[in-house]
């Protein structure tokens, strides 16, 4: 039973639990297949904003601009598509609108990527900085509300099931899968957290250091721009401001998915466990009529205990 | 000056155990007033856990410490420092942010319980004893723009503006140049004659011996020598804190055809070194000598592209390296292994087998996804060839020992078969058989057709692993000396200290 | 007989102690430059109603910004102080309201802060005796604090205040009308500030305490070793900036004339960009409140005043963002290079 003792062994057990509690508390509601898909429609956005975070985290880094990425390439794409004058339901133009949000990302994570390697910025604070940026300039396209009047194949993504299966969640299956097979089995995987657990031993070991970090970041962009394009999607427009609380929620999931702050560890399971943990809460909660702010103040809670809970057991191992 | 009363600290039968292992084993000594000593011994030989017990950090398993002739009871960092006992460590403990006076005066302005920063009080207590050491700092600058040596000076002001009547100093020469040592002791003859009593522990002590009346050494935590300072010499002294006399056989000559490798020509770093010319051959081990601060580490870091060189070129089998880029330097077969194992050289938390497969990523791998196999056999093969003893590959790095850790970092660069290594204090931190087995992984590097520089501050260590060795003084090469028995330690301590 | 030679380098350093790098030094030329461009293209820019502005909307965040620079200082960061200053203000608004509606804002003020203090210490409980990370465990309660504060006290904003906040709101220092025919005013919070600026300034520089807490953030293992209390230390420093926060919440709503629970949260990046814009290091030990008060002074010219100089005020936060990127960039790169070339 070794892997009970490793954070992400703990989180499979809460998950679980927390799983089980639910169900058995509203039996009924919690199970039923309504509530079921509406949780596997509402948490990949944000989980996926989370997986964000959590790559930046094991670099000893963290990205604070993932939602302002995400909201400025959902504002670029919604903008353009809603420009679309062509009738039908757009899926020519849905398809490049949305790779041209990918691109915003990608550019935004390398911008940042620049800031980090090249300019040698703490990453908390250059992403700070690019987050009220990124959101601004949002704010500069739209002038304030939001982009309304896209075309019907917009809300493809954020709507639709494949096989029954919500096509959001199949977006952040596949992302994490393939994140986490990044980590694991590639080259760049190994030295993204080779470098979290000792950036100075990276350079004298002679790793391309700026390198790894410039094609972190832009993943990390990128990433943003796909929870953005679900956002747009699900809300059917985008805004500068939407999803303001998903940076807190994206930062507490990565940390109680035992990715360290500093560096050096973290698995992408552990991620999506913690995102399961919150996701059965939350829905759970709901059902027994727990408004959202309480949920915010179990958050909290939760996010201290677990990391209490690691440091205790760290510090008894050592 | 050794006064007849009580001595200011006794220590008898002191022992320390850990679980199953035992730091001090039943160790006896005296300090007086006006006394210095020497504490000798390897790393790991229990120095460190008797200045904890000394202090009061740790409490002994057994023994009992006497202050001024009366038996403690359990000694407190607070006791120990009323007692005047003040220990200097080897990164001095100092606040970088803060001002000279307030470094020296802030533990002395605690012991008198005030609240209040009294501005004027504390400058002045801290020019009081900034003259009293004969110093003159401007006490307003920051501490972390002081030079290692003034660093130090700060720190020995601290303690004394603490009433210090012991001053211990943990490894008080390495960061210094000849003459800043020949400085310290001046002022440590001072402080003696002031009758403040001064341990230096440390594993390099020759320098010190002069100043010194008695000499204590420990080895696996016990006390195996103990005597007048007249006694005692570097080589005695070695071979009282190592258990063996390690006269190694040096290399044998360098065949005359072997083919030049590394070729520097007038390499400069302005404000490091200058004007640096060098050769390597296949097959030789090139030694450079020289303290720390002469630039011997800036150099090092330049061949290998850490840092980049206002002019000059290196050259590997006649192919120009770009300077200032380690990617390149390492990609055309120039491996180093840093000074610093636990900072540079190791990714302690991560497993033994990443560690060495760190700079093998790429070549194992076919568009980025990793032969995960073929890294870790290859790792794993690496690990018997030199011989660590990892019960597990996967395990952390942290869990080895320093010899075998420092095997890890070879391994590594091993693996990407450079043509040239460049060594920094190889056996810093690793036990007497380990070093042994070090040079003999030294030797067959050269053997196997390597160009290798080995650079040291530990002279003896140069002398038996290196055909040649040059001797670097202020950023210069200033002499050049063959290996293989031709010079002696004392030669070559001398030609370094001109 | 002085045998060391003075300190050729300290000596040359002290000589150039004029730093034209120094965030505060940059960040007052940022804010010359600004007004110079302002006063350019609105004469009436430098006057005495925009000074007065900028000195009521400094209030608020200036008393964030000096908390929020002591903990930088220490080297931890705080992100949970608007959620503290929320729930201080809230529920002392609603204990008042409900319990004691005829006290005095001095009552006021206590209760908040007081409040401060104790969630405060909460924060202090985990960072000080459990050791977590500041950032995890602030990011927890700025969660914790709102969550609490909208579940168990109440949600609605309270317009119908305390008569003692009330009283409070009405409290001016000045009032006047310039030349132009232009009205000012000046509320007696601004000198709170002034008031929590000297003490912070006389704790941080001209106690032992003060000194501790340079000393912990610079070089905490050495802190331990000559016999700092690192810990009572830390708990000293959640508690005096969840006391600020208190005091900085309560003023918000009394000056609003409107207590709303979800107020203030939010505002805590802008905050911390105001601090390290003025030259506090996030890896703690360096950080000074003039250089705080004049990188609030520049947030809140942009966040007021942005139009003046013909920038539309919906690229506010892009110029903030740049600002720091600017503002911590220029500083970093600097040290890079000097490592690089150090090496």
């Amino acid at each position: 039973m070794t892997w009970l003792r490793t954070p992400e062994g703990r989180l499979a057990v809460i998950a679980v639990a927390v799983f089980i509690l639910m169900a058995m508390v509203n039996p009924e509601r919690f199970l039923s297949v309504q509530n079921l898909t509406s949780m596997a429609f509402q948490f990949p956005e944000f989980a996926i904003l989370a997986l964000a975070v959590a790559v930046a985290m094991l670099t000893g880094g963290i990205d604070l601009s993932v939602v302002g990425t995400a909201n400025l390439s959902a504002v670029i794409a919604a903008t353009v598509m809603a420009n679309y004058t062509g009738g039908g339901d757009g899926v020519g133009i849905v398809i490049a609108a949305s790779g041209l949000a990918l691109v915003v990302g990608l550019v935004a994570g390398l911008f940042n990527g620049v800031l980090v390697a090249t300019f040698g910025l703490p990453p908390i604070l250059a992403t700070l900085g690019t987050g009220l940026i990124y959101t601004g300039l949002a704010l500069v396209i739209t002038g304030g509300p939001a982009v309304l009047g896209l075309p019907p194949a917009a809300a493809w993504i954020g709507n639709s099931t494949v096989l029954g299966v919500p096509a959001p969640l199949i977006v952040f299956g596949l992302l994490a899968a393939g994140i986490g097979w990044l980590m694991m089995r590639t080259s760049f995987g190994l030295k993204t957290r080779m470098f979290g657990a000792n950036p100075l031993a990276a350079r004298y070991a002679a790793m391309d250091t700026g390198k790894v970090l410039l094609k972190l970041y832009a993943l990390c962009g990128t990433l943003s721009a796909v929870a953005g394009l679900i956002i747009m999607s699900r809300a059917n427009s985008a805004k500068a401001d939407y999803g303001s609380s998903y940076l807190l929620l994206a930062v507490l999931i990565a940390v109680l998915g035992g990715v360290n702050p500093y560096g050096g560890y973290g698995r992408i399971i552990g991620v999506v466990l913690a995102v399961l943990s919150m996701q059965f809460l939350s829905s759970g909660l709901n059902l027994m009529g727990v408004t959202n702010f309480a949920r915010e103040m179990i958050w909290g809670a939760l996010l201290i205990t677990v990391m209490l809970i690691n440091t205790l057991a760290s510090r008894r191992t050592l | 000056m050794t006064d007849s009363t009580a001595p200011l600290v006794t220590l008898e039968g002191v022992t320390k155990r850990y679980a199953a292992i035992t730091a001090l084993d039943s160790v006896d000594m005296t300090i007086r007033a006006g006394e210095a000593v020497c504490l000798a011994g390897e790393n790991g030989s229990g120095k460190s856990t008797l200045i904890k017990v000394l202090v009061g950090v740790e409490q002994p398993s057994d023994g009992r410490i006497l202050f001024d002739g009366v038996a403690q009871s359990r000694i407190t960092p607070t006791d120990a420092t009323r007692a005047g006992v003040q220990v200097i460590f080897q990164d001095f403990s100092l606040f970088p942010n803060l001002s000279v006076w307030e470094n020296i005066a802030v533990t002395a302005e605690r012991a008198t319980g005030t609240k209040l920063v009294h501005r004027a009080r504390a400058r002045e207590r801290a020019r009081e004893v900034l003259a009293r050491v004969g110093v003159t700092l401007d006490l307003d600058a920051r501490v972390e723009t002081l030079s290692v040596a003034h660093k130090q000076l700060v720190a020995i002001c601290r303690a004394l503006a603490s009433d210090a009547r012991l001053i211990i100093m943990d490894e008080p020469t390495t960061a210094l140049t000849e003459r800043e040592v020949a400085r310290l002791l001046d002022l440590i003859r001072r402080l003696k004659a002031d009758g403040v009593a001064v341990l230096f522990v440390s594993h390099k002590l020759a320098e010190v011996l002069e100043v010194c009346e008695h000499v204590v050494v420990l080895r696996n935590g016990a006390k195996v020598a103990d005597g007048p300072a007249e006694d005692f010499d570097s080589a005695s002294l070695t071979r009282a804190m190592t258990g063996r006399d390690v006269a190694e056989t040096p290399p044998g000559a360098l065949d005359p055809s072997a083919p030049e490798l590394l070729v520097v020509d007038g390499l400069t770093k302005d404000g490091a070194f200058r004007d640096v010319s060098l050769t390597l051959r296949a097959g030789e081990v090139l030694g450079v000598a020289g303290l720390l601060g002469s630039g011997r580490t800036s150099l090092a870091k330049a061949l290998f592209g850490l840092a980049k060189p206002d002019r000059g070129t290196v050259k590997l089998d006649g192919h120009d390296i770009p300077l200032g880029d380690p990617i390149a330097a390492s990609g055309q077969g120039i491996g180093y292994v840093p000074e610093d194992r636990l900072t540079e050289g190791l990714f302690l938390e991560q497993s033994i087998a990443r560690n060495i497969a760190v700079g093998r990523f790429d070549e194992h791998a076919s568009g980025g996804v990793l032969n995960l196999r073929a890294l870790w056999d290859e790792a794993g093969d690496w690990l018997k060839r030199l011989s660590v003893k990892a019960p597990d590959p996967q395990a952390p790095v942290r869990s080895l020992s320093g010899g075998n850790q420092q095997r890890v970092v070879l391994a590594r660069w091993m693996a990407r078969q450079p043509r040239v290594l460049i060594l920094n204090g190889p056996s810093v931190g690793v036990d007497v058989g380990s070093k042994a087995e070090i040079h003999g992984i030294i030797a067959d590097l050269a053997a196997r057709g390597l160009g290798v520089i080995v650079i040291s501050d530990d002279l003896p260590e140069l002398l038996g692993t290196c055909h040649r060795i040059l001797v670097m003084k202020a950023g210069v090469i200033t002499d050049e000396v063959q290996g293989g028995g031709g010079v002696t330690e004392d030669d070559l301590s001398h030609r370094l200290a001109s | 007989m002085g045998f060391y030679p003075i300190a050729h380098g300290c000596k040359a350093r002290a000589m150039k102690s004029f730093d034209w790098t120094r965030n505060e030094v940059l960040v007052f030329g940022v804010i010359l430059a600004f007004c110079a461009l302002a006063a350019a293209s609105d004469p009436n820019f430098l006057s005495i109603p925009t000074l007065t502005d900028l000195m009521r909307n400094s209030i608020v965040l200036g008393i964030f910004a000096v908390g929020a620079m002591v903990v930088l200082v220490s080297g931890g960061i705080d992100v949970s102080f608007t959620a503290v200053a929320a729930f201080a203000m809230y529920a002392t608004t609603v204990l008042l309201r409900d319990v004691a509606p005829e006290m005095g804002w001095p009552v006021a003020f206590l209760v908040a802060i007081a409040i401060g203090a104790a969630l405060g210490a909460f924060n202090g409980v985990f960072i000080a005796l459990f050791g977590l990370p500041t950032l995890i465990v602030t990011l927890g309660t700025l969660s914790l604090f709102r969550g609490a504060l909208l579940t168990f006290i109440g949600t609605a904003q309270i317009s119908n205040l305390p008569s003692g906040m009330r009283d409070f709101s009405r409290w001016m220092m000045l009032r006047g009308t310039d030349a132009d025919g232009n009205f000012y005013s000046l509320h007696w919070a601004f000198v709170f500030l002034v008031v929590v600026v000297i003490f912070t300034w006389f704790i941080l520089n001209r106690t032992m305490l003060g000194r501790a807490i340079y000393a912990i953030g610079g070089a905490p293992e050495s802190a331990r070793r000559i016999g700092i209390d690192v810990k009572k230390t830390q708990m000293f420093i959640y508690v005096y900036v969840g006391a600020l926060a208190g005091l900085a919440g309560i003023m918000h709503g009394s000056l609003a004339r409107i207590s709303n629970p979800q107020d203030l949260v939010g505002l805590e990046l802008s905050v911390i960009a105001a601090v390290v814009l003025g030259g506090a290091r996030l890896t703690g030990g360096i950080g000074t409140l003039t250089g705080t008060l004049l990188g609030v002074a520049l947030i809140v010219l942009v966040r007021n005043s942005l139009i003046v100089i013909g920038v539309p005020s919906v690229w506010q936060s892009v110029v903030i963002g740049a600002l720091i990127l600017l503002g911590t960039g220029l500083p970093a790169y600097q040290s890079l290079r000097a490592q690089r070339r150090a090496a």
